[in-house]
C-alpha cells in the first residue's frame, strides 16, 4: 500500500503525484487531500487508468480514497 | 461522454456566445470577455497608468468575482486558504500580464480572436501550446510552489469579493476623486476603454461567466495541459466550447472577418505575438490557472491567486507606464525586452521549484 498526500496541492500537483504512483504499477495507493478540485480531478485519473475508488474520509476540508486494482 | 463532459462544453457555447453578444452591445471587437485587458482598464481607471484609451471599471470582472463567490459559498467550497509561496505567484502574475499586453489578450481573448477570424491570434495560440508544453516539462521535473494552508478564518477570502464590490460602487458612481488631475476615477473618452456594453447586462454576463466557470472549474490553459499530461479532454471542451460559440454567432452578427491584416486590437508581429502568449502558458501553467481560472479562485477563497490578480493588476500598471504594451502598430523595444524578460524569469522559477 503507497500513500500520497496532496493536501493544500493546487492544480495540477495531486493528478501528478498519483500518476507517478500509478506509472509505478501501485496496485493499492491511498490518496489524503483537501480540496474538492483535487478529488474530482483524481477521481477521473484513478478511474481511467482502471483503478476502483473506495472513499474512506469525504469531509468538506478533507478527504482519502483508496485506489486499487 | 458523460454528463459533466457535457455540461463544460455546453457552459463554454454560452460563454462564447455571450462575448459575441456584448460586442454586439458595445464591447471592443472580439473583445466580449478579456480578462487581462479588462484587468487593465481596471488599473486605468483607477490611476494606476494613464494610457488614455484603455481606462474603465469593467463590470464583467467584478460580475465574474462576485457570480464566484457566491456559487462557492452555496456549494461549500468557499474556503480561505494560502501561503504557497504568495510573492512569487505576485511576480509571475505580473509578467502573465505582461505577456497578454505584448500579444494583446489573455488565453479567452485568443479564443475569442480565433472565432472572430484573427489568424494573428492562431499564432498566439500556436505560441500558447507551445507554453503550456515547457510548463508541462517543469511539472515532470518535479516543480512545487509548496502547499497552502486552510485558514482558521474565512475573513481574508473576502478581501477581492469586497474589492469588487468597491469597484461596483465607484462604478456607479464615478467620482473624480482630483478634479485638477481630471481623476481617478478615469473613464476613456475614446479607443477601446470607451467602448463598452451597457453596465448592467455587462454584470449579469459576468455574473454567469462566473458561475459556470466555478462550476465547471474552466481553465484555458489546463485544457491543453492535462490533454499533454494526461490525454485528458474534459478542460479542453470547454475551450472548444467558447471558440464555437463565439464563431457561430460571430458569423450571425457579421463579425467573422478572416486574415491577419486589419484585425481589431491586433498587430502582425508573428515572433511577438507568439512568444507573448509563450509567456503566458508558462507562466499560467506553472500557476496552476489561466487569468480567467486564477480570478475564479481568488474569488472562493485563494489568497494565492488573489496574489496573482493583484500582481496582473500592477503588471498591467507597468506594462503602460514603461511602454511595454503593445498596439495596433506592434510591439516595441522595451516589450520585447520585458517579454524575454519574463520567459527567462519564469524558466529560473521552473528550474529553482523542482522538488528532490
Amino acid at each position: 500500500m503507497e500513500k500520497v498526500d496532496v493536501r493544500g496541492l493546487s492544480c495540477p500537483m495531486p493528478v501528478i503525484k498519483v500518476k507517478k504512483l500509478i506509472d509505478k504499477g501501485s496496485n493499492e495507493i491511498t490518496v489524503t487531500g483537501t480540496s474538492q478540485v483535487s478529488k474530482e480531478n483524481v477521481s477521473k485519473l484513478a478511474v481511467s487508468n482502471g483503478y476502483k475508488l473506495n472513499i474512506t474520509l469525504d469531509g468538506k476540508d478533507e478527504w482519502e480514497i483508496e485506489l486499487t486494482k | 461522454m458523460d454528463s459533466r463532459k457535457w455540461l463544460i462544453l455546453c457552459a463554454g457555447l454560452v460563454i462564447g456566445a455571450i462575448a459575441a453578444v456584448l460586442v454586439k452591445l458595445g464591447n471592443p471587437s472580439n473583445m466580449g470577455f478579456c480578462i487581462a485587458c479588462f484587468e487593465r482598464d481596471i488599473a486605468g481607471a483607477i490611476g494606476l497608468h494613464r494610457a488614455g484609451v484603455v481606462q474603465y471599471i469593467r463590470p464583467e470582472i467584478i460580475g465574474i468575482i462576485l457570480g464566484a463567490v457566491f456559487t462557492s459559498m452555496f456549494a461549500g467550497e468557499f474556503k480561505a486558504r494560502g501561503g504557497s509561496s504568495t510573492l512569487v505567484r505576485f511576480a509571475m502574475g505580473m509578467f502573465m500580464m505582461i505577456g497578454a499586453l505584448v500579444f494583446l489578450g489573455c488565453p479567452l481573448r485568443d479564443v475569442l480572436r480565433m472565432a472572430g477570424g484573427d489568424y494573428n491570434a492562431v499564432v498566439g495560440f500556436l505560441g500558447f501550446i507551445t507554453g503550456v508544453a515547457a510548463g508541462v516539462f517543469f511539472l515532470r521535473k518535479g516543480f512545487n510552489l509548496g502547499k497552502a494552508e486552510y485558514s482558521h478564518s474565512n475573513a481574508g477570502g473576502y478581501i477581492i469579493p469586497l474589492i469588487a464590490a468597491l469597484l461596483l460602487f465607484l462604478l456607479l458612481k464615478a467620482t473624480v476623486f482630483n478634479p485638477d488631475a481630471g481623476g481617478p476615477i478615469f473613464f476613456s473618452a475614446e479607443g477601446p476603454g470607451s467602448m463598452a456594453a451597457p453596465i448592467a447586462i455587462s454584470l449579469i454576463a459576468g455574473l454567469i461567466v462566473g458561475f459556470l466557470a466555478q462550476r465547471t472549474r474552466l481553465c484555458l490553459s489546463g485544457g491543453i495541459r492535462d490533454f499533454i499530461l494526461i490525454r485528458e479532454n474534459y478542460l479542453l471542451l470547454g475551450f472548444i466550447g467558447i471558440f464555437v460559440g463565439a464563431l457561430v454567432l460571430n458569423l450571425v452578427f457579421g463579425f467573422f472577418k478572416a486574415g491577419f491584416a486589419e484585425q481589431p486590437i491586433a498587430h502582425m508581429m508573428h515572433i511577438w505575438n507568439f512568444l507573448g502568449l509563450f509567456l503566458v502558458g508558462l507562466t499560467a501553467t506553472l500557476l496552476g490557472g489561466c487569468p480567467l481560472r486564477q480570478l475564479v479562485l481568488s474569488s472562493e477563497g485563494d489568497l494565492d491567486a488573489g496574489a496573482v490578480v493583484l500582481g496582473m493588476i500592477i503588471g498591467a500598471a507597468v506594462a503602460h507606464n514603461f511602454m511595454f504594451a503593445a498596439s495596433a502598430a506592434g510591439v516595441g523595444i522595451y516589450g520585447q525586452i520585458a517579454c524575454i524578460t519574463g520567459i527567462v524569469f519564469m524558466c529560473w522559477i521552473g528550474w529553482s521549484y523542482r522538488e528532490a
